[in-house]
C-alpha cells in the first residue's frame, strides 16, 4: 500500500482547489452533427466528477477528447494548466478505463497491468512491486499469470482499473465502466470505485447514463444534453433544485405543473390555486412557468402551506413506500408516502384529499414549449 | 419347441426394419467416406507411387515397393535446380505479398479514403481472372517493357496474384479487431509504432501466418502464369511438365509428397498454435 501512500502525499502537496481539467469552449462536430457544443468546464483536483446524460448527449465524446482519442473541432483542453489539445494520448498524463475494458487478450494480467510502466521504462523489482500493489488495490492479487478471458466481467473491470491506476495518472477517465455488469455487481463496484478514488486521491472523471450511479459515486455531476451543459452541481443540489425541466425529469421523478408567475415568490396554477415557491428558484421569471415538486415531498394530511385538492386515482404498495397517483385540477401528481408506521392502511381509490408541500421544496423551471 | 421358435420369429420379422434403421444411421458416414475418398484418392496415389520401383522411364504402373526413391530424392538431372528455384520464388513472393497485402488490408479496414471501396472490389479481380489471361497479359506487359523473362518476372507475377489472397485473409482477421485495444495501448503511453508491434501485430499474427502459408502454397505449384513468364528459368512444376514427355521419374512423386507434407505440417502447426492460444486465453 506504499504506492497509495505516495500518491496521497503527492495530492497533499498540491493546493486544495487546484483545477485539474479545464475545458474552454470545446466543440466537436462529426460531419453535420454537433456532438459537443462550446462546452466550458472546470474539474477540481481530487474530485469524483460525473458526466451524466442520455445517449448521444456528447458525454463520451467529451471524455474521448480529454483522453486524446478525438481531436476537438474547436476550443481548448487544459490539463493542470497546460494546453494538451493537440497532443496524442501517449503524451497526456491521463489514463482511461474503457467501457469494453480493452484488456490485451494476448498478454497475461501481469503484463496488462505492467504495460504502461514498461513504456515508461520501469523495470525489475519496482515494476513487480507496483503491479502487485495495484492488483491488491482492486482486490485481485494472485491472478497475475491468468489471461484476461479467464476472468469474469467484474474481474476484468477491476484489472482495467488497476492497469490505469498503476501509472498514477493526474486524471483517471472512466467511460461507462460498469455498463456491462449485472445490477448486483454494479452496486458493489460503485462503492468499490468510490473507496479506491478516496484511497488514491486521483481525479476521476466518470461518464455514465445511469443517474443513480452518478449520484451514488460523484461529488459533482454535470448533466449534459445535446452537447451542452444543462446543469452542474452536487448530487443534492441537482436533485433538490433542478434548473431545467430536463434535469428535473432526468434525475429522479418530478411533478411538473404549469402556472403563471403572480408575484416575487408566487405562482398561480392552472386550476387557480396559488402556491409559494423559493424566491431564488423563480430567478426573476415572469409569465408562464412550471413548478416542480418531488413525489416524496408531498404530504397527504394537509400539514404544509402549499396545498392542492385532488382525488386518489391509483395506489401501489412498493414496500418502503406507497405510491399514489392523485388527479388534481392542475394535473396528475405522483406522491410517495413512507410506510414508517405499523398497520398503516392505504387510502382507497376515489378518496378526496389535500396534497400539501413546503414552499422551500418547490423548484421552478421554464414553461414547456409547445410541441 | 414352439415356445423356443417364437422369439426367433419375432426377431426375423423385425430384422428388415432393423436393417433399414442401421442403413439410415450409417448413411451419412458412408457418404462422408465416399466424399473423402474422392478427395484424397489422387493424393494417396501420388504418395503410393513415390515408393514404386518402375521398370521403364514412366512411373505409371505399379511394379514393386522400394525406398530407393526416398533415399535419392534429387537423383534426376535438373530436378534439384528446378526445386531450388521454386522454393526461392515461393519464399520470396509469399514474403513480399504478405507484407504488401497486410498493409493493404490494414488500410482498407482502418481508413475511409477516396477509392477505398473501389480498391475493396478490385482486390478480387486477380483472384477471379483466369490464370491463362493473367499469364498472357503479364507476358505482353513484360515484352512491351522489354523486361527479360526469368526469375525476376516469375517473382513479380507470383507477388501479383498472391497479394489478393493475403489481403482477403488478413482483412478477415482485422474486421473483428477491437480498436479500443490500440487506444488503450496509446493511453498507456505507447506511441503508434510501439502500439503496432506490441498490440496490433501479435493479435493479427495468426491471420498473417495463415495468409503467408496460403501464398507459399499457391506460389510453389503455380504452372500457367509461370509458364508464360519464365523465359529459360525452370521451376518445379515446369520441370515436371517438361520431363513428362520423355520420362516421369518417381522422384517427382517424392518431391510432390514432400511438398504436400510440408504444407500439411505448416497448416497443422498453425491450427495447433491457434488452438493452444485459444485454450490459454479461454
Amino acid at each position: 500500500m506504499t504506492a497509495v501512500g505516495q500518491v496521497s502525499d503527492a495530492v497533499a502537496r498540491d493546493e486544495v482547489g487546484d483545477i485539474d481539467i479545464q475545458l474552454i469552449e470545446l466543440s466537436k462536430r462529426f460531419d453535420d452533427v454537433v456532438a459537443v457544443d462550446a462546452l466550458s468546464l472546470e474539474i477540481e483536483r481530487g474530485s469524483f466528477f460525473a458526466l451524466l446524460g442520455p445517449s448521444g448527449c456528447g458525454k463520451t465524446t467529451t471524455l474521448r477528447m480529454i483522453g486524446g482519442f478525438e481531436e476537438p473541432t474547436s476550443g481548448r483542453i487544459e490539463l493542470a494548466g497546460t494546453d494538451v489539445s493537440g497532443l496524442p494520448p501517449y503524451k497526456r498524463d491521463v489514463n482511461t478505463v474503457f467501457q469494453s475494458y480493452a484488456l490485451f487478450p494476448h498478454l497475461t494480467i501481469f503484463e496488462n497491468v505492467a504495460f504502461g510502466l514498461r513504456r515508461r521504462k520501469v523495470r525489475g523489482d519496482e515494476l513487480r512491486r507496483r503491479v502487485v500493489e495495484s492488483l491488491e488495490l482492486v482486490g485481485l492479487g494472485g491472478l497475475e499469470r491468468r489471461k484476461p478471458r479467464q476472468l469474469s466481467g467484474g474481474q476484468q473491470q477491476r484489472i482495467a482499473l488497476a492497469r490505469a491506476l498503476v501509472n498514477r495518472p493526474r486524471v483517471l477517465l472512466l467511460d461507462e465502466p460498469l455498463g456491462a455488469l449485472d445490477l448486483k455487481l454494479r452496486k458493489e463496484m460503485q462503492l468499490e470505485l468510490k473507496r479506491i478514488q478516496h484511497e488514491v486521491g486521483i481525479t476521476f472523471v466518470h461518464v455514465t447514463h445511469d443517474q443513480e450511479e452518478a449520484m451514488t459515486m460523484a461529488d459533482r455531476i454535470v448533466i449534459m444534453n445535446h452537447g451542452q451543459i444543462e446543469q452542474l452541481g452536487t448530487p443534492s443540489l441537482l436533485y433538490e433544485q433542478p434548473r431545467t425541466a430536463f434535469v428535473a425529469s432526468f434525475l429522479g421523478v418530478s411533478n411538473l405543473l404549469a402556472g403563471t408567475v403572480t408575484g416575487a415568490d408566487r405562482v398561480r396554477l392552472a386550476d387557480g390555486t396559488e402556491v409559494r415557491v423559493q424566491r431564488d428558484a423563480l430567478g426573476g421569471r415572469t409569465g408562464s412557468v412550471q413548478i416542480g415538486v418531488r413525489p416524496e415531498k408531498l404530504r397527504l394530511d394537509g400539514s404544509e402551506s402549499n396545498t392542492l385538492e385532488g382525488t386518489v386515482a391509483e395506489s401501489a404498495y412498493i414496500g418502503v413506500s406507497t405510491q399514489y397517483i392523485v388527479n388534481t385540477a392542475a394535473g396528475a401528481v405522483t406522491a410517495y408516502v413512507q410506510n414508517d408506521r405499523p398497520g398503516a392502511q392505504a387510502i382507497p381509490d376515489g378518496s378526496r384529499l389535500t396534497l400539501s408541500w413546503n414552499p422551500d421544496c418547490t423548484f421552478v423551471v421554464d414553461a414547456q414549449e409547445a410541441s | 419347441m414352439s415356445a423356443v421358435t417364437a422369439p426367433a420369429e419375432v426377431a426375423r420379422t423385425r430384422s428388415p426394419l432393423r436393417v433399414l434403421a442401421w442403413v439410415r444411421r450409417h448413411l451419412l458416414d458412408a457418404y462422408a467416406l465416399l466424399a473423402l475418398g474422392y478427395l484424397f484418392l489422387p493424393i494417396a496415389i501420388v504418395i503410393a507411387f513415390s515408393f514404386n520401383n518402375p521398370l521403364g522411364r514412366f512411373n505409371y504402373t505399379w511394379q514393386g515397393f522400394t525406398f530407393h526413391n526416398w533415399a535419392h530424392p534429387l537423383d534426376y538431372p535438373g530436378l534439384s535446380g528446378a526445386l531450388r528455384v521454386s522454393i526461392e520464388i515461393a519464399l520470396l513472393s509469399s514474403l513480399i505479398a504478405t507484407v504488401l497485402g497486410t498493409l493493404i488490408a490494414l488500410a482498407l479496414v482502418r481508413y475511409r479514403f477516396r477509392g477505398s471501396s473501389t480498391t475493396n472490389l478490385l482486390i478480387f479481380v486477380p483472384m477471379t481472372t483466369p490464370e491463362i489471361v493473367m499469364g498472357t497479359s503479364l507476358l505482353t506487359l513484360f515484352l512491351n517493357w522489354r523486361i527479360p523473362q526469368g526469375f525476376g518476372t516469375i517473382l513479380i507475377a507470383h507477388v501479383a496474384f498472391n497479394i489478393s489472397y493475403v489481403v482477403v485473409t488478413v482483412r478477415a482477421r482485422l474486421v473483428g479487431f477491437d480498436r479500443h485495444l490500440e487506444e488503450a495501448a496509446m493511453d498507456l503511453g505507447a506511441n503508434e509504432v510501439v502500439t503496432f508491434f506490441r498490440v496490433t501485430l501479435p493479435l493479427i499474427a495468426p491471420g498473417i501466418l495463415a495468409a503467408s502459408l496460403l501464398a507459399f502454397a499457391l506460389s510453389i505449384d503455380d504452372f500457367v502464369i509461370t509458364y508464360f513468364n519464365a523465359g529459360t528459368t525452370t521451376t518445379f512444376p515446369l520441370f515436371v511438365w517438361g520431363s513428362a514427355r520423355v520420362a516421369v521419374p518417381p522422384q517427382i512423386n517424392v518431391v510432390g509428397t514432400a511438398i504436400f507434407l510440408v504444407a500439411v505440417g505448416g497448416m497443422l502447426v498453425n491450427v495447433v498454435w491457434q488452438n493452444r492460444r485459444a485454450r490459454l486465453s479461454a
